[in-house]
């Protein structure tokens, strides 16, 4: 016999899909929910409703936001001649609270993979392409992960760029900011070192 | 059942929101998968990339279930990120390796071949044709080798310049007579004998290409060769 009227056995249904949580936490949070039904309960349900009709993905930089055309693209003051290359949007948003870079951005929407059979024409990689000559691009960063397949992507765009006269940078690897040498992998290490600077 | 060996990573996949699958080429177990717990963590995602050197141990309750991994790291080889074909070349092996092999087979001899050619790639001009000459084992270790020793028409050892497309045995250039553009290169690369210019190079890599998309792979199926190894052939195209 189930413990929850069904519509509520529904919602924990669909919450236990949700990333981090698992039928147990779901239940727990859907309990929550229904307590504080007026503080939490109507309003998430709100947000929710009008996320999911505003949500959309920015036809240019593929970043979600509510419009066609995403703030960020939308503003000329990010009009740097830079773009950054990310893998997705949750790269973009880390990026973004890091508040370092003042330029726009490119999701490409995933990696290579030989693995999965993702090539180049299941990526926004000529999207990228097109926009680079269309917004006077001096500098393409890519700031895709430091993994086999983000490299072997970061490789391929700096192929598809060359002979263009535009710049293409890459993030330094190495050691994080509070990293400790001695919990470092030999191959960061290798990198910090390749990439060492004048002190 | 339990057994601890050494691997290289050649495919992972996320299993869940915290495990992966990871698929590796173990000395004396051959191509073997195994759940990673917390393998698509913070703590062990960057050790788990293709050409990573673990020692594992291998845990399930019967032989033939999946079973689990618990991973240490003994080498990364991330140094290769950093050159465009080197890292070609780590993809073209790992995912050669993994199309390719039967699992759990042990192939030791193959296996001590891709841990010397994988430590040797880099930004040098000597893993080029380490990476021929490992195309030509896997090929004789899948039962599809070249038989270069003499001429399937003369029966000659002298002036091997061709191989069948058919059988690949070699074909001296006197045995070839008319049919000589019908049939594959046969540089001296190939057959051991010296150094490699870059057009022998990728004449030996037509050769071995030859036999792996068009007896290998359609023996073990309707799948087409890893897109991995002709990125590689481009780039050698490029790169020489």
């Amino acid at each position: 016999m189930s413990e929850a009227p069904s519509d509520i056995e529904a919602l924990i249904a669909l919450m236990a899909r949700l990333p981090g949580l698992g039928p147990r936490s779901a239940r727990r949070a859907v309990l929550h929910l229904v307590k504080k039904r007026g503080q939490l309960l109507t309003p998430l349900a709100q947000a929710m409703a009008r996320v999911g009709e505003t949500a959309r993905e920015c036809l240019r930089c593929g970043n979600i936001g509510a419009a066609d055309i995403c703030e960020i693209c939308r503003s000329e003051k990010r009009a740097t001649g830079e773009i950054c290359v990310v893998e997705d949007v949750a790269d973009l948003w880390a990026m973004e609270r890091g508040q370092a870079f003042r330029g726009r951005y490119h999701v490409l929407g995933g990696t290579l993979s030989a693995l999965d059979a993702v090539g180049p024409e299941d990526l926004r990689i000529p999207q990228l392409i097109d926009r680079l000559a269309e917004e006077n691009i001096r500098e393409v960063i890519l700031a895709l992960n430091a993994t086999v397949d983000g490299q072997t992507t970061a490789h391929y765009i700096a192929e598809q760029i060359e002979g263009t006269g535009i710049a293409v940078t890459s993030l330094a690897q190495g050691v994080p900011i509070g990293g400790e040498l001695d919990y470092l992998d030999d191959g960061t290490i290798g990198a910090a070192l390749r990439a060492r600077k004048a002190f | 059942m339990d057994w601890r060996d050494q691997g290289v990573v050649l495919t992972v996949r996320r299993h869940g929101e915290s495990s992966a699958i990871v698929e590796a080429f173990t000395a004396a177990h051959g191509r073997h998968a195994g759940i990673v717990r917390g393998g698509a963590g913070r703590k062990l995602s960057p050790i788990l990339q293709p050409g990573a050197q673990l020692d594992l141990t291998w845990r399930a309750r019967l032989e033939d279930h999946l079973g689990t991994y618990t991973v240490e790291p003994v080498r990364s080889r991330t140094a290769v990120l950093e050159d465009r074909l080197a890292l070609a070349g780590l993809n073209a092996v790992a995912a050669l390796l993994a199309f390719l092999l039967p699992e759990r087979e042990a192939h030791p001899a193959l296996y001590a071949r891709s841990i010397r050619l994988l430590d040797m790639l880099g930004p040098n001009d000597d893993w080029p044709l380490a990476y021929l000459h490992w195309e030509q084992a896997l090929l004789d270790e899948a039962g599809f080798g070249l038989d270069l020793t003499a001429c399937a028409v003369t029966g000659s050892r002298e002036d091997l310049a061709y191989v069948s497309p058919r059988t690949g045995r070699a074909v001296s250039r006197e045995g070839a007579g008319d049919w000589a553009g019908r049939l594959l290169p046969l540089p001296l690369c190939l057959l051991g004998q010296g150094t490699a210019s870059a057009s022998e190079l990728l004449d030996g890599l037509r050769t071995t290409g030859h036999f792996l998309e068009n007896h290998l792979a359609p023996a073990l199926g309707e799948r087409p060769l890893p897109a991995a190894r002709e990125r590689l052939i481009t780039l050698f195209r490029r790169h020489f």
